[in-house]
């Protein structure tokens, strides 16, 4: 069992390989060493392992009251999202977004407003960008649906736009991001050639709060010349 | 803030018979289609129906079909993307399409259904929040008082409520004298748009006739206009999401120069679209130009009584009709 000391704001305790030693002390190390372990993954992790944790104890806590509400009855429904089918209990007032981020753990797809005034929840459904925090999960039991983790490619390497968004600098806090990706995919899946005007208009419907709507713009105009 | 979903029973019915079955056994069964307003409600909590019919699994409520007059029959759940993309809608009815593509937001549009977006309720934000009014039942009107916050509110027609009418394409299908088609309990009627909205002082709890019970099984836009020259334009704070502070929809046919028949309607200025008929009977037979501009501006708001922060839509409703006329020159 390792020990920490007290936090010592002189060291650099960004993880890395070599810890760096400190001033006069040599062969000591950093005394503080922190979590490896994302947030994410956390969530992640706690989801897929059905352990019920604060917050979607509290979405779920409408869907699971007395037994005799049949009104609450869980069905089994096979969902197929980035072409992988899956059952999936889903309620009858469950959305989809809160299906791929509680029940499949999908977290990328981020529920920003949940009443269709930002985008940050977009998805594609059928070829046509929806979304997901105003879809109910049973009326795209029949769709194909692809997240944004269904984007990247199998080998693990970036989509054009992710990548062209990293390079125009999309991203500042980053919240919309998968929002924004998931829409500029379906808009070069539809037209691989769009002009700007044609761009603004997909893109239209994703709302950024950090402004950052230009580089995204010309991280789509990017994306399209190398599809 | 929005919160999780009330419970309800949730039926998918594939058929027009099953569904009004479900809706003759259930009271209150409430109809969803693409669900961008009725959502929105549940999640507000403000309306709470035990029943929801989802009736987007129907086939015979989807799609646009070709008439015999030249006209079009377009299913209620046809969603607005794709009655945007429609060549038939875009070749005879641009202002339709135009009005389809100027709604909300691209990911509402392929979800949002033309059918749900003629019956949606009213915007007014008070009525939304949940506030005792008029319209939802109570006795007061929380949007025409002194201090309220009014510009997305009525200039005509008011009689309590000062709600308007939110909907894009409604103005532009009013314009073209759509009929919309009714059925409750396998009785099928045609109700011209005319008659299919309603003010305040017909029932103030609704905007259409359509009652619990009734399904919107599509609309039937008549030839009459198809290929006329046509124009749209919906002018809101933001190109994306907002709802129209002023839109106006016009359809008219011109012979040698001159205006020979013509069909104008202005929305979100009163409860249900307006018909313009002052400038109709104005330009009929008349050469779009300046003089005529200056005449159409005195009547296009005659008779607006302004509430307190929405005078503003007194020219932008004269500049609207000016600028339709001016695009038939």
């Amino acid at each position: 069992m390792e020990t920490y000391g007290p936090y010592d704001p002189t060291v650099d305790y960004v993880p890395g390989p070599a810890p760096r030693p400190k001033h006069g002390r040599d062969g000591e190390t950093r005394s503080w060493r922190p979590l490896h372990m994302s947030r994410r993954n956390f969530l992640r992790g706690v989801v897929c392992s059905g352990v019920v944790i604060g917050g979607s104890a509290y979405l779920f806590s409408a869907t699971t009251p007395a037994r005799a509400d049949t009104r609450a009855v869980e069905r089994l429904v096979r969902l197929t999202v980035n072409g992988r089918t899956r059952s999936v209990e889903v309620a009858p007032n469950e959305t989809l977004a809160t299906t791929l981020r509680y029940r499949l753990g999908l977290t990328g797809t981020k529920i920003g407003c949940n009443q269709g005034e930002c985008g940050a929840c977009t998805v594609i459904a059928d070829g046509t960008t929806i979304y997901s925090c105003s879809t109910l999960t049973h009326r795209v039991r029949d769709s194909e649906i692809t997240t944004v983790e269904g984007i990247v490619g199998e080998d693990g390497r970036l989509h054009p736009v992710q990548q062209a968004f990293i390079e125009e600098i999309g991203p500042q806090c980053g919240f919309c991001t998968p929002g924004q990706v998931v829409s500029a995919v379906a808009l070069l899946n539809r037209n691989p050639n769009p002009t700007i005007e044609e761009a603004r208009l997909a893109m239209s419907g994703n709302l950024c709060r950090c402004g950052a709507y230009d580089h995204y713009l010309r991280g789509v105009m990017k994306a399209a010349e190398r599809v | 803030m929005t919160d999780v979903m009330h419970n309800f029973e949730l039926f998918q019915p594939a058929t027009l018979a099953d569904a009004q079955a479900i809706l003759g056994d259930h009271e209150d069964a409430w109809i969803i289609a693409g669900g961008m307003d009725s959502l929105d409600w549940f999640k507000h909590r403000v309306k709470q129906p035990s029943v929801v019919v989802d009736i987007a699994n129907i086939p015979d409520l989807h799609g646009i079909r070709e008439e015999d007059d030249g006209g079009l029959w377009i299913g209620a759940t046809t969603t607005l993307t794709e009655v945007n993309e429609s060549e038939a809608v875009q070749s005879r009815f641009p202002v339709l399409a135009q009005a389809a593509l100027r709604v909300a937001s691209p990911q509402i549009r392929n979800k949002g259904t033309i059918g749900g977006n003629v019956s949606q309720d009213t915007r007014c934000t008070y009525y939304r929040d949940g506030f005792p009014c008029y319209r939802a039942g109570g006795n007061t009107c929380y949007a025409n008082t002194p201090t309220a916050m009014n510009r997305e509110h009525a200039l005509f027609g008011v009689s309590r409520c000062v709600a308007v009418t939110p909907s894009d394409t409604a103005i532009a299908l009013s314009a073209l004298e759509a009929m919309f088609i009714v059925e409750r309990h396998g009785n099928r009627r045609e109700v011209a748009a005319a008659d299919f909205f309603i003010g305040p002082d017909i029932d103030i709890t609704r905007m259409t006739i359509l009652e619990p019970g009734d399904i919107l099984v599509g609309i039937r836009v008549p030839g009459k206009w198809a290929g006329s020259r046509q124009y749209f334009e919906k002018v809101a704070d933001r190109n994306t999401w907002d709802f129209a502070l002023a839109n106006i929809a016009m359809a008219a046919t011109v012979d040698a120069g001159a205006i020979s028949d013509i069909s104008m309607v202005c929305g979100a200025v009163q409860c249900t679209p307006r018909r313009l008929t002052d400038v109709e009977s104005l330009v009929r037979g008349e050469t779009p130009g300046e003089e005529l501009e200056t005449l159409i501006k005195r009547v296009a708001a005659r008779g607006a009584e302004p509430l307190n922060f929405n005078h503003f839509k007194v020219p932008l409703m004269e500049n609207l009709a000016v600028r339709a006329i001016r695009s038939l020159a």
